[in-house]
């Protein structure tokens, strides 16, 4: 593995060790998607989205939107790693009167808008990414979304205007972790063949392996944003990734580790960590 | 006699050709909210969604968060109950200054039944944090309405009907947010009125006065915020007060008076929409059916007044 990738994957652990820590001072969190997505989220925040922590209103920035809300806490612990968020302010997460939820705030420096109602994010992305045509800005604007969100009607009102308008400007990914609250998301309600769908809306879509964040980079950085329609990033990704005994389990979907499983987890990515600091150097 | 729709969009296109920030968007209801005069003339700042509500309110949102000044227009039935998670969180919650205009609102759609009303839509946005409501009472109004809504740095649900309404203001009309307009004095009884209820509160103040009754008449046309001033100082110089909407009597105008005056109650009549589906007919008979034109207002403070 070449240089800059093993620095994104050991950004991304050190996430990890942060999101748990996080959860943990809160008694709460959506750990299961938190884990599934950070790796998204560092590649975005790391690599991808060109937003300066000291002009968070600069008209030209990237958007970023997570319309799977509740995965709030691993936004947090990328935002504190950006710089954007304070560490204080993060560890009030939980407490009486802190100014964070457990779903993302715009009042939030970093946050544009709040959501955690599922199926709302892609539309706002829409307004973004037309408000960007219309001024003639360059911003690009990604909506992170889960797959059991999938379900929401609303995502393919969105789906059907984005193509409608082709946006090239907008970028969707779906945290493809393949469980959803109650199971298998095949099971719950089916969303293959998920391809097949977006691409008859007129979406261009790409596939990707979400663990992966030299993968993730790739897949992003490929993106045409000039292209005539809007894109569609399925992210391959194991729920619960990074903690062995979280992985591929539904019921820590929002599932908090008790000391032991702290622990335990705390010890896999800080054996991680170090092994990649040691390849590094 | 004047179209509060065609009001609303006409001055907003006139703002609209010297501020290319101001954004339309619709729902396949450019004709129903006469829209047309604007997409043709200014479609690039125009967003047609199709039937969907919910993407419109998101994509109005978004829009309006990257700094346009965004109207999102179509029937208020819809608007208010399909889409009426975005409203609370996407517009109320998130604080996107976007201004909801529901047209052919309360019982405007008459005969098309209940489906196509919206009596529930006072009550509902009034408990939302952040947003406004505004039912201008007539042509001129909704224009001053319009005017004052493009630089309101907050959502803002406007609801119009449809069709013909009686004027009420000369050219000197004024709408300031939170203050009601006095439109007849007196101190035997007030009648208080929003949207075009207004116009019949105002008939049936005249007519009362006929009968030796000086009925002061407020306009209510902005109800959230509302003129707390002047609904304690009517409480106080009057002693009556009957409310008049179009809109179940339940969380809307009268539920917003009793609740600001139950610290110094006194004797109010809420006339509005029963808790049942409106009976079939033109808005005017549908009025007229639950009392709430000049006629019915009249009885009411009568009522009112001889059972004090």
């Amino acid at each position: 593995m070449d240089s800059p990738s093993l620095s994104l994957k050991l950004a991304a652990e050190r996430n990890r060790l942060r999101l748990m820590e996080i959860i943990r001072n809160a008694g709460a969190g959506h750990t299961g998607g938190d884990l599934s997505c950070l790796n998204m989220l560092t590649v975005l925040y790391e690599k991808y989205l060109r937003i300066d922590k000291d002009h968070l209103d600069d008209p030209d920035r990237d958007r970023f939107i997570l319309s799977k809300g509740h995965c709030a806490e691993a936004l947090y612990a990328v935002l504190e790693s950006r710089g954007i968020l304070a560490k204080e302010t993060v560890d009030s997460l939980g407490q009486y009167g802190s100014p964070l939820a457990g779903h993302p705030l715009h009042e939030i420096p970093g946050i544009e808008v709040n959501s955690g109602a599922l199926g709302h994010g892609l539309s706002i992305g829409i307004g973004m990414a037309l408000a960007a045509r219309m001024d003639a800005r360059s911003y690009r604007t990604v909506v992170l979304m889960g797959d059991g969100e999938q379900a929401e009607g609303s995502i393919y009102e969105a789906a059907m205007a984005a193509a409608h308008y082709r946006l090239g400007n907008l970028i969707a990914v779906i945290d493809r972790n393949m469980l959803q609250i109650s199971g298998c998301t095949e099971d719950v309600m089916a969303l293959e063949d998920m391809r097949g769908r977006w691409t008859a809306f007129g979406w261009e879509v790409v596939e990707t392996d979400g663990n992966d964040p030299a993968a993730i980079l790739a897949t992003l950085e490929a993106l045409d944003t000039a292209a005539r329609h809007p894109h569609l990033v399925i992210s391959h990704t194991t729920k619960g990734y990074g903690v062995s005994f979280m992985e591929g389990v539904a019921k820590w979907h929002h599932g908090v580790p008790d000391e032991a499983q702290y622990a335990q987890a705390r010890e896999e990515i800080t054996r991680r960590i170090k092994a990649l600091e040691e390849e590094i150097r | 006699m004047t179209d509060c729709r065609k009001s609303f969009t006409a001055e907003l296109l006139r703002c609209a050709r010297a501020d290319k920030d101001i954004v339309a968007v619709t729902t396949d209801a450019r004709g129903s909210v006469t829209l047309g005069d604007f997409a043709r003339e200014l479609p690039g700042q125009f967003v047609e969604c199709g039937i969907a509500e919910q993407n419109a309110v998101g994509i109005s949102a978004g829009l309006a968060h990257s700094g346009k000044k965004v109207f999102c227009c179509g029937p208020a039935c819809f608007y208010v109950a399909r889409s009426l998670e975005q409203v609370k969180v996407d517009l109320a919650y998130s604080g996107n200054p976007v201004k909801l205009l529901g047209v052919s609102g309360g019982v405007a759609y008459g005969h098309l039944g209940a489906t196509h009303h919206s009596l529930h839509d006072i009550a509902v946005l009034r408990t939302f944090p952040g947003m406004n409501i505004i039912l201008p009472s007539d042509g001129r109004l909704t224009e001053r309405v319009v005017d004052a809504l493009i630089d309101w740095p907050a959502p803002v649900y406007v609801r119009v009907g449809r069709g013909e309404t009686e004027d009420i203001y000369g050219e000197d009309c004024r709408f300031e947010p939170g203050k009601a307009n006095t439109l007849l004095e007196g101190d035997d009884i007030t009648l208080i009125g929003t949207g075009e209820t207004v116009w019949h509160c105002l008939q049936a103040g005249r007519q009362l006065r006929q009968a030796g009754i000086r009925a002061r008449v407020l306009d209510f046309s902005s109800l959230k915020p509302y003129d707390a001033e002047a609904l304690e100082k009517a409480a106080r110089e009057t002693g009556h007060i009957v409310t008049v909407e179009e809109h179940s009597i339940f969380g809307g105008l009268g539920s917003l008076v009793t609740e600001a005056l139950s610290e110094h109650p006194v004797p109010v009549r809420i006339l509005g929409i029963p808790d049942e589906n409106a009976v079939h007919g033109t808005s005017r008979q549908i009025f007229h059916h639950y009392g709430l034109d000049a006629e019915g207002i009249t009885a009411a403070a009568l009522a009112l007044l001889k059972k004090d």
